[in-house]
């Protein structure tokens, strides 16, 4: 049960949203600018940074959805998203994302866990100055959800199979609407 | 010295913003609503909230920012602020306030650890949902605020007077996002 009354037949932070709805343009646009380019960081890319911050934060509602919406840009890797949750730096993609998923993985701690050095290493297997932003904020947009879902006490009730539907959808149409 | 190159000379969020004036717009939109629009929590009591968070996440830029807005929007009672900082459970502030702090801090920690008893002890004082709600959506977005600032190491002022101005800013006119000088 939620700490407040929310309308129960909304999942997650659809609830929310119903609950306040003028917090809903701001986080929507934020959400389609940030999590909706190819810019630099591919679509499939800023999900995982999700992915990977909220099993981090160990918030399953963001977590197991996030990584729906992620595996949904990797169809010819079916196990990838599993694998680096499991662990990144043995999963199969760049040695720069893993240097920036590095970086995020620090900003979940909190800002002053990044070093020049993550900077670095990042900077030398090619990222961009707005690719080490863009996961920075990421990472940081994503310990916000966690903890507004989960300070709130919102429980999943999700399936294996809403996962999915859900996922699909969301990776399909993103987050303008 | 900034991980990215940012705007010389442009503290914190301000710079964060002008490198990347697309997700500044909703993030300062964001702030807007939360600390200024309607809620059953003050502005001030809203600013300290902020504070707290920020204080506990050691970002000095967010801390002291808010900390200055606080004080300007409290005036009279401006020092309980600073007591806040320094042990809000014996600060004059009201209990249900103090217990808004209690949830606020598990929600900078770990979201996890609020409990029923954090929620029951807060309506024992008074607190509605919508205290609820805004105190935790308010420590979770500072949560990222904080994670962002320090996270790509912007310019932290250190003189007390500069962020002084600033809190005067924010109790005035809000978050209006900052243009980037011509």
């Amino acid at each position: 049960m939620a700490y407040i009354s929310l309308d129960e037949a909304l999942p997650g932070m659809r609830g929310l949203l119903s609950y306040r709805p003028v917090i809903a343009p701001p986080l929507m646009s934020l959400m389609q600018v940030l999590m909706r380019s190819n810019e630099g960081l591919s679509m499939g890319e800023r999900e995982v940074i999700a992915t990977y911050v909220s099993s981090l934060n160990d918030c399953y509602n963001c977590h197991s959805i996030h990584a729906e919406v992620a595996q949904c840009f990797y169809e010819s890797q079916p196990d990838l998203i599993s694998q680096i949750k499991a662990d990144f730096r043995s999963a199969e993609i760049s040695d720069k994302f893993k240097a920036l998923l590095d970086i995020a993985g620090s900003v979940q701690k909190g800002g002053k866990y990044v070093t020049e050095a993550q900077v670095s290493k990042a900077k030398e297997e090619g990222a961009t100055d707005l690719e080490i932003h863009d996961t920075v904020l990421i990472a940081a947009l994503f310990c916000f959800y966690n903890r507004y879902i989960d300070g709130l006490g919102i429980v999943s009730k999700d399936t294996p199979e809403s996962l999915k539907q859900r996922g699909k959808m969301m990776a399909e149409q993103g987050y303008g609407h | 010295m900034s991980h990215i190159p940012l705007e010389e000379g442009v503290p914190g969020i301000r710079s964060l913003v002008m490198y990347r004036p697309d997700t500044g717009k909703p993030l300062y939109e964001l702030a807007q609503v939360l600390l200024r629009d309607e809620s059953p929590l003050s502005p001030a009591e809203r600013e300290l909230i902020a504070t707290y968070v920020s204080h506990k996440n050691t970002c000095k830029f967010c801390a002291s920012s808010h900390a200055a807005a606080a004080r300007y929007l409290f005036d009279q009672e401006s020092g309980v602020v600073d007591l806040v900082l320094d042990d809000y459970q014996s600060a004059p502030i009201s209990d249900k306030l103090k217990a808004l702090l209690t949830i606020a801090g598990r929600v900078q920690e770990d979201a996890r650890t609020v409990s029923d008893e954090d929620v029951a002890l807060a309506r024992s004082f008074g607190a509605n949902d919508r205290d609820i709600h805004d105190t935790v959506l308010i420590a979770a977005t500072f949560c990222m605020f904080n994670r962002y600032v320090d996270g790509l190491a912007t310019l932290t002022p250190t003189e007390d007077a500069a962020y002084a101005q600033m809190g005067e800013r924010m109790g005035t006119i809000g978050y209006v996002l900052p243009q980037k000088p011509a």
